[in-house]
């Protein structure tokens, strides 16, 4: 089966945003952008698929500014057969990246999408969910399991609480969590392997989709700090202060 | 506006989480809420009783009875034909739920809402909490998940709302209900908690994070949580966590136990509204946000307070 992986180019997780002055977002010029950690996760399960003889195919797709390249070639390395890049100089929505999905879906029938269960910069949770409603299919989202068996896959999920764990009809959508794999790193022979797989650079209107962005980032700010407070010497101190703040009787 | 609410139940009692949401809906309109599931009678009856709802809708059925987004995404499309807002909160059953719905209605989801600002107008955590967005929307249709943290709970009772079956729209036959392994626990849920005691990597093994956190907590009548770093040391068990990738809790008190203070911990806990932190390392950011602070080695500090309160 062929396994088709979305994956974004964010703000590198290690690195702390820093709102811009004129509050219109967060500043993104001049530090480490890398993939989307849950991503890595996505294209790390994917492999892990092919070596078990399950997926046949790995594609990923990156949907953004022509640096989503990079990104691109990044998951190519760790072991991705080829990659689809849709140019886009505006941010797209997750409703518009579900509708280009369904889109790539319709022409690449894969019988698995692995998606991250959100990314880390705009953190709205939705593309995998959004993309399982526009093509009818199954979704077992937060997976921290992800076992085939047969004409369905079986997906354990991190729900509050505990794990639940959902059988779904093939083809689906799965988005994963932080504990499914360790993703691996791309070796040296790897990476430059991966410079001479197949790119496709594609645009939205081939696709024939409307990505007009429907919400509008009024202004960015930051959150209220919080104050440090004090520093007690003792636990008897503390029992003390916790009283005085009504903690404890 | 009319506005519609998903309550997030066990089947037979409504989820803590709702009651945020429904605040947040009132901001917006009339509430209605819907109620999906099972044999859920009692779920109804609670809930026509939230302060504030004007109806209940009922859609009690089989294939409602584990929260398949498949099965529960279509009834609440159908629902939606004639109300203006989607409203769950930003659990792992509303985050699952809302966007297959958002998609259906062709509407872009406003996730994790901190405050109702206008019709359609609000604020919303970017960058895991490290930036505050307002946004407005251009859909003539709302889809918000709500963060529970950020709203007052609407009052359980005082309600006398209607309650209206509603037509099962049937099971798509896409996915089903394997199993579940929900970790039972005396204690209150860290989610809702008033307070909380968090352990980190600093108490070494799992049986000295039970050893240590587990009497405070029960001393306190807390709920347990613990850093990312902890459960993936294998001390604590993943629902413990509390972090950006974890839960996102502000309770009354939060006591941190050997917990550094990472970036994607505080984001989990920084609206607590005391936050209490026992560490050695006396430069730990932790103490940056922390109201009280004690540094001190917590093998002998926490027993120690244990045994004074």
């Amino acid at each position: 089966m062929k396994v088709l992986v979305p994956v974004k180019r964010v703000l590198d997780y290690n690195v702390k945003p820093r709102v811009k002055a004129d509050g219109t977002g967060v500043d993104l010029a001049n530090v480490k952008m890398s993939m989307n950690p849950f991503d890595e996760i996505a294209v790390e399960e994917a492999i892990r698929l092919k070596e078990k003889g399950v997926a046949t195919e790995i594609v990923v797709v990156s949907i953004g500014e022509e640096k989503a390249k990079d990104t691109l070639r990044t998951a190519l390395a760790m072991g991705a057969d080829r990659a689809i890049h849709v140019v886009s100089d505006t941010k797209v929505e997750p409703l518009g990246v579900a509708k280009l999905l369904k889109a790539i879906a319709d022409e690449e029938q894969p019988g698995l999408v692995i998606l991250g269960k959100q990314a880390i910069d705009d953190d709205n949770n939705q593309t995998g969910q959004m993309l399982a409603a526009l093509t009818g299919w199954a979704q077992g989202t937060f997976a921290s399991k992800v076992e085939v068996q047969g004409d369905k896959v079986h997906v354990t999920r991190e729900v509050d609480g505990g794990l639940e764990t959902v059988a779904l009809a093939l083809p689906a959508i799965v988005t994963t969590d932080l504990r499914l794999n360790e993703p691996r790193y791309a070796s040296l022979p790897n990476i430059m392997k991966a410079k001479s797989k197949p790119l496709a650079a594609r645009t939205a209107a081939e696709y024939g989709v409307d990505v007009t962005p429907r919400l509008t980032n009024v202004k960015v700010e930051e959150p209220a700090k919080r104050q440090a407070g004090v520093k007690v010497a003792d636990t008897d101190e503390l029992v003390a202060k916790l009283k005085t703040l009504g903690v404890v009787a | 506006m009319k506005t519609l609410v998903w309550v997030e139940h066990d089947g037979s009692a409504i989820k803590d989480a709702t009651y945020p949401a429904v605040t947040a809906a009132a901001k917006l309109g009339d509430v209605e809420l819907l109620v999906a599931g099972a044999g859920v009678d009692a779920v109804a009856q609670a809930a026509a009783g939230i302060d504030g709802v004007t109806k209940v809708l009922v859609a009690d059925d089989a294939a409602y009875a584990n929260n398949l987004a498949e099965n529960v995404a279509p009834l609440v499309v159908e629902l939606m034909a004639e109300r203006d807002a989607f409203v769950a909160a930003a659990t792992t059953t509303g985050k699952n739920i809302a966007p297959r719905v958002a998609a259906l209605l062709d509407v872009m989801q406003i996730s994790e809402i901190l405050s109702v600002e206008g019709p359609n107008s609000f604020t919303r955590p970017i960058y895991a909490g490290n930036a505050i967005a307002t946004v407005t929307t251009s859909d003539t249709k709302l889809v918000l998940t709500v963060r529970g943290t950020a709203f007052d709970r609407a009052a359980a009772t005082g309600g006398s709302a209607t309650i209206e079956a509603v037509a099962a729209t049937g099971d798509k036959g896409l996915s089903s209900f394997v199993g579940s392994e929900i970790a039972g626990s005396e204690r209150p849920e860290l989610t809702s908690a008033k307070i909380i005691v968090s352990g980190g990597r600093a108490l070494g093994s799992e049986e000295q994070f039970h050893a240590l956190i587990d009497p405070l907590a029960d001393k306190l009548g807390a709920a347990v949580g613990a850093s990312r770093a902890a459960v993936d040391a294998g001390y604590a068990p993943n629902d413990y966590q509390v972090g950006q990738t974890g839960k996102i809790v502000a309770p009354e008190v939060y006591i941190a136990v050997g917990i550094s203070g990472a970036i994607q911990h505080l984001a989990g806990m920084k609206d607590s509204k005391v936050i209490v932190a026992i560490n050695k390392d006396e430069d730990a950011p932790i103490f940056q946000v922390a109201d009280v602070g004690l540094v001190g080695d917590l093998f002998n500090l926490v027993p120690e307070l244990t045994a004074k309160l």
